[in-house]
């Protein structure tokens, strides 16, 4: 294993994996590339959904849902269409061999308890402290519903979010402070996005790689200070 | 005391107004629609109603909502593309919402079944929904204090039962149907078929019966 020094990688930047920015599915690809083999994950509803698409069978990936089922299969068509098994979602889903079922609090003791290795959720907004804000825009009309967002964030050993970088308007979701209401505190681990994947915790944010942009460009978009992520060989 | 009633009427004939009515499901699965049909026929009102939503479409629980039968839900996930009726009465100021994190709401269920008085967890910690509840660090993580819930009556659905009241349920319809079978006072439960005594395997019962008091078989 070779480790280089932070100072080196800072002046060569992080890698430039892609020419553009990634699609959503191009995201979820990678996301499903970096499940280490043999976990259990959940998926949160919307965007993460994609990356079970991508997982592929030797990785033996146990799939979560918080509505109380491991070994959880893909979306169900046709004749496999049954309302007793749906995911958090509430989109009918299928059974792999080595399913479980369990009542709703086992199912959160499962997340509750660390025993999940990463959780992928969408978000508003993440601090570069791994804050993060993904159930409440905050607005006065809006209707709160938070289902098991917070106990996911607080749960899982890593949490993944998955968002666009910027806002429609062209605001950074990675910020220094969050202003939606939160879900957890300091409990995002890694940040996929469009642009780059960052890597948030107590010393800061890191850019694990770009897409489409070098640092520099990256840094010019987020209101917080970015360094390239030390290259671990594997 | 068990009762194997004859009708969906005659199980939820005591829910009384004002009652605290814990009714199972996770969307539509578990969801016991005959028995909430049945309390709707019943004319019981002010009911203050826990549930992981809060209605959908309009069958169930939504009609409850849309009835006005219902004065607080206590629940995690309210708004959903097709939760119209919860909606339409919570903007009117007409319903009252508590907002519970998906696995506080189990775990409070599970403590009130299991005579626990509170326990602290990390869930919510630093949130809007913690506001003005006791803290602790604890283990160096902040946690919340919270308290169990208890109800008077729990409708659920379960796809099999014995003569002693055992049950079984169907894959993901479980859900919440195991803790809110324990945590109220009465529980009523819908079930598919009722087997005799004897006729399900004791090592993979899922609710035993001490905490069923009525099961109506529905088609």
């Amino acid at each position: 294993m070779s480790v280089q020094s932070s100072n080196q990688t800072e002046l060569r930047g992080p890698i430039q994996s892609s020419d553009k920015p990634l699609g959503r599915d191009d995201l979820a690809r990678l996301v499903a590339r970096d499940i280490k083999p043999g976990s259990f994950v959940n998926l949160g509803i919307g965007q993460p959904t994609l990356v079970s698409n991508y997982l592929e069978p030797e990785q033996n990936i146990t799939l979560h849902t918080e509505n109380g089922m491991l070994g959880m299969g893909p979306e169900a068509t046709g004749e496999q269409i049954d309302g007793d098994l749906i995911n958090a979602g509430k989109i009918p889903v299928t059974e792999l061999p080595g399913a479980s079922y369990f009542h709703h609090a086992d199912s959160f003791a499962i997340m509750r308890g660390g025993h999940l290795d990463i959780c992928v959720l969408g978000a508003f907004q993440v601090s570069a402290t791994g804050d993060l804000a993904n159930w409440h825009t905050g607005a006065p009309d809006a209707i709160p519903a938070v289902g098991g967002a917070m106990d996911l964030a607080t749960g899982a050993k890593d949490v993944f979010v998955m968002m666009t970088l910027l806002t429609r308007e062209g605001v950074s979701k990675l910020v220094e402070t969050c202003t939606y209401p939160l879900t957890g505190i300091g409990c995002v681990t890694r940040v996929y996005t469009d642009k780059a994947v960052f890597l948030t915790g107590p010393d800061g944010v890191q850019v694990r790689e770009t897409f489409g942009c070098t640092l520099a460009e990256l840094q010019a978009m987020v209101p917080v200070p970015l360094k390239a992520a030390a290259a671990v060989g594997s | 005391m068990l009762n194997f009633v004859e009708s969906v009427g005659e199980a939820v004939a005591g829910i009384k107004d004002g009652s605290t009515v814990m009714i199972g499901g996770f969307g539509n699965a578990g969801q016991p629609f005959e028995l909430i049909d049945a309390l709707m026929d019943c004319g019981a009102t002010d009911l203050t109603v826990v549930n992981n939503n809060a209605g959908q479409g309009d069958q169930g629980l939504a009609l409850l909502i849309k009835e006005g039968r219902v004065k607080k839900m206590i629940c995690s996930f309210p708004r959903q593309s097709d939760s119209w009726h919860f909606d339409t009465r919570f903007r009117a100021g007409e319903i009252e919402l508590e907002l519970v994190p998906q696995g506080n709401l189990a775990e409070r269920i599970r403590a009130a079944g299991a005579g626990i008085g509170g326990f602290f967890t990390p869930t919510g910690y630093g949130t809007m929904l913690a506001e003005g509840k006791e803290t602790r660090i604890l283990d160096g993580r902040g946690q919340v204090f919270e308290t169990p819930i208890h109800a008077d009556v729990a409708l659920i659905k379960a796809l099999k039962a014995d003569g002693k009241g055992n049950l079984v349920y169907r894959k993901t319809a479980r859900n919440f149907g195991p803790i809110m079978a324990a945590a109220a006072k009465h529980t009523v439960v819908q079930v598919s078929e009722i087997v005799p005594t004897g006729c399900l395997d004791p090592e993979i019962i899922v609710t035993p019966g001490i905490y069923v008091n009525s099961i109506v078989k529905v088609a």
